[in-house]
């Protein structure tokens, strides 16, 4: 059958049974969108920046596992899908961007609204191609969904010239694709799993430290099975919550920066550490040598060869999808005759829960002003443990965290690599359209919000009713906080003036807003706000101004160095 | 530790950027770069020449191993290997530095390749340390200008790179 460029396009991403493109029209991409008009299967999504197109397939994404889509213009398009590319790319995001470019004949004429996008885009994606052939199209297509979700998944990109949208060429979408310079390894090698369950079984302080790799690899139901039948403590990072359920005995929070006093301590004194797809962030090992200085054996899990040894030396790295690897050492716990020892681990969980029990988690509550941790709280018990939860980036991407205990994978999402203000809402739309009726919830920060606000528009257009809890304390809080830990006290541009009355801004896009000024307050307007099954509700707390983060493990310390309270300052 | 890094990546439009990119945003050191398309035009072989720790040489074939383009990677001075680089030196001879010129190149098997009645070009192959040498071996003020190939590697023997 011959079809236009632009046609291929839409046939390619129906074939990819896309429900939804995230997008926004442009001089480049009108082809495109003509025939995106003239079909129903792939459902457009027109949202008021291309940054937030991008974070809302990236939400869409990381709530439901599949691949999200997103369609810009050339030049100011594509420019501002970057930090949407770069933020999903840092978190290993399948997603696949198309955008326009000029004609092919315009290319490198300095011509109107062309950029080098495939040039700009190159390091913060996996892979991008420019299409220079409509004959090309289709297969081009077929290899970035490919690229995109097996391997180490991530964002790829396809510049595609507007003649080449309007050329046409014979369709056929291809059923397989094969590469011969591209062949992740899926299946680990058997001796070294093997290896790796014999330290396991003869570990004395043994610990699990997983990361986004389980919720990458949908593989939180094989390490819940595989923990439970080891009885080992369990720490997930910031990307990986969710990977085992918070509320179960054995989970010991987050580890890192702002984790938990029992999971940094079990982390730096185990004899015997199992990383899973988790890379060794500096925000979640401090200082490597700091954490070097307790020896240790570690063995490690990951797709991509590139993530072991990299920060850290590993004894045992296993390369291989978290998936397979997990179940291989399932079976073969379960074939061999040794079984774990649960009276040889038990100084070592004596030690963890007198760790435990300092209860660092803790916070001081209050009648007069609203803590942030409470909000939290409150709506955890709301929501039942069960909402999907998007965050931007600062305190309250911590608060929430720490006091949303996620039980199951895809439910917490939120930018842990590249920490992009901003992706909050976009997410929460995502989220909302990938999961129809279901809660969906956005913390956010008064100054986050605003760097994708005008996306309340786009939520009253698409009827997504997401409860937008707005931690508002006047200060670009994560920054004031390192001001008074570590400046001398000199708030420098951190406080936010001139703030909008959100809950009238709110309302002006048609929307609900409240505003909430008292503890006794909290749990009432949340409940009312999820209860109004149909409306975005955006609600403004009032939140405590001067609360901080803890515990915290300041930049470029060791895991051991921790401070737990204000106290400790 | 000096490594020469030899690799076979698809021969496509931007392949050379993705694999300078990589060097210059992980801050890993670039030597010299060769690139050139192998007997099948699909395909082209780079040798890049690197300096680095034992844990940033394992970065680095990592990473070239990770872009999407990349057939194969192997570090070749991990075993047996034949280092080759051409250099071109354009040199003022006039007078008696006629005859020493050609002599110094006779002694390095280096050949004139043109000749005016001021200058001679030189070409001259061989391992990084022997064309060091020859720059070191004749009068400096006579060089006019020097183009290096940078290098090309292959490992001896029966060890091929090949898919
Ligand atoms: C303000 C702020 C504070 C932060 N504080 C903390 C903190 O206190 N604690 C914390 O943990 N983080 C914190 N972070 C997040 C931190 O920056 C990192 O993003 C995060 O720790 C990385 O998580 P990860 O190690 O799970 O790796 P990810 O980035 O999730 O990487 C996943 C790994 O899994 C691998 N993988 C993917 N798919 C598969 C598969 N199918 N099979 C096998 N392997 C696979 C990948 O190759 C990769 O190595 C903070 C971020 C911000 C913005
Ligand atoms: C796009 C972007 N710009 C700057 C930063 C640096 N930054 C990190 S947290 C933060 C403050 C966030 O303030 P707010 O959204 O109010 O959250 P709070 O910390 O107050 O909860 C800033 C400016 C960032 N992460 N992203
Ligand atoms: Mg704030």
């Amino acid at each position: 059958m011959v079809l236009t460029g632009a046609e291929i396009v839409i046939r390619s991403l129906q074939e990819e049974k896309a429900e939804y493109v995230f997008g926004y029209p442009g001089g480049a991409v009108l082809h495109i969108y003509d025939a995106l008009f003239q079909q129903e299967n792939v459902r457009h999504v027109l949202v008021r920046h291309e940054q937030a197109a991008v974070h809302a397939a990236d939400g869409y994404s990381r709530s439901t596992g599949k691949v999200g889509v997103a369609l810009v213009t050339s030049g100011p398009g594509a420019t501002n899908a970057v930090t949407g590319i770069a933020t999903a790319y840092c978190d290993s995001i399948p997603l696949v961007i198309i955008s326009g470019q000029v004609p092919t004949a315009a290319i490198g004429q300095d011509a109107f609204q062309e950029v080098d996008t495939v040039g700009i885009t190159r390091p913060c994606v996996k892979h991008n191609f420019l299409v220079r052939d409509a004959r090309d199209i289709a297969s081009t297509i077929k290899k970035a969904f490919y690229l995109a979700r097996t391997g180490r998944p991530g964002p790829v990109l396809v510049d595609i010239p507007k003649d080449v949208t309007a050329a046409k060429a014979e369709f056929e979408y291809p059923a397989e694709i094969s590469m011969r310079s591209y062949n992740p390894v899926v299946k680990g090698h058997h001796g070294q799993i093997k290896k790796a369950v014999q330290l396991l079984l003869e570990a004395k302080r043994p610990m699990i430290y997983t990361g986004g790799g389980v919720i990458l690899a949908d593989a939180a139901e094989a390490l819940t099975k595989l923990t439970r039948m080891l009885g080992f403590p369990i720490t997930n990072t910031l990307m990986g919550l969710g990977g085992y359920p918070a509320s179960d005995r054995q989970y010991l929070g987050m580890p890192g920066m702002h984790g938990t006093y029992e999971a940094n301590m079990s982390m730096h004194y185990c004899d015997v550490l199992l990383a899973v797809g988790a890379r060794f962030d500096d925000r979640v090992i401090g200082d490597p040598n700091h954490f070097a200085s307790e020896p240790r054996k570690i063995i490690h899990v990951d797709i991509d060869p590139s993530s072991i040894s990299k920060r850290v030396k590993v004894d045992i790295p296993i390369v291989g999808d978290l998936k397979e690897v997990l179940e291989e050492m399932i079976r073969q716990l379960e074939a061999g005759t040794q079984r774990p020892n649960a009276e040889q681990l038990a100084p070592w969980w004596k030690q963890v829960e007198e760790w435990r029990s300092r209860e660092c988690m803790k916070f001081k509550n209050s009648d007069e002003i609203i803590k942030p941790q409470f909000v939290v709280q409150k709506l955890w018990e709301v929501t039942g443990g069960d909402a999907f939860v998007t965050s931007d980036v600062g305190q309250h991407q911590m608060w929430a965290s720490q006091y949303y205990r996620f039980d199951q994978p895809r439910r917490w999402l939120n930018s842990g690599g590249l920490g992009t203000m901003g992706v909050g809402l976009p997410y929460a739309m995502g989220a909302q359209l990938a999961n129809p009726g279901r809660p969906v919830a956005c913390v956010t920060g008064e100054a986050s919000i605003q760097m994708n606000i005008q996306e309340l528009s786009t939520c009253k257009q698409f009827r997504l009713p997401i409860k937008i809890c707005n931690l508002n304390n006047r200060y670009l809080g994560m920054v004031r906080q390192w001001q008074q830990l570590f400046h001398g006290g000199r708030y420098s541009e951190s406080y936010m003036d001139s703030l909008p009355d959100f809950s009238r801004l709110a309302e002006s896009y048609g929307h609900v807003g409240m505003k909430i000024e008292r503890p006794g307050d909290v749990e009432g307007a949340l409940r009312e706000a999820f209860a109004r099954k149909n409306d975005l509700v955006f609600l403004d707390f009032q939140v405590d101004p001067t609360e901080n983060v803890y515990p915290m493990v300041q930049g470029g310390k060791g895991l051991t160095e921790m401070i737990l309270s204000a106290e400790d300052l | 530790m000096r490594h020469v890094i030899s690799l076979l990546i698809e021969n496509e439009s931007g392949a050379l950027s993705r694999v300078s990119g990589l060097f210059s945003a992980r801050g890993y050191n670039i030597e010299s770069l060769t690139v050139a398309p192998t007997e099948d035009a699909s395909m082209s072989r780079m040798t890049i020449v690197t300096v680095g720790s034992d844990e940033i040489i394992e970065q680095i074939t990592k990473q070239l191993n990770k872009l999407v383009e990349v057939v194969k990677v192997v570090d070749i001075s991990e075993a047996a290997h034949i280092e080759r680089e051409l250099m071109l030196i354009k040199v003022r001879a006039t007078g008696k530095d006629r005859e020493e010129m050609k002599r110094t190149a006779d002694i390095f098997r280096a050949r004139i390749i043109d000749v005016t009645d001021a200058s001679y070009v030189i070409e001259l192959t061989g391992n990084q340390s022997k064309l060091d040498a020859f720059l070191g071996a004749i009068d400096s003020s006579l060089i006019l200008e020097t183009v290096r190939s940078g290098i090309c590697g292959i490992g001896r023997g029966d060890r091929v790179l090949k898919i």
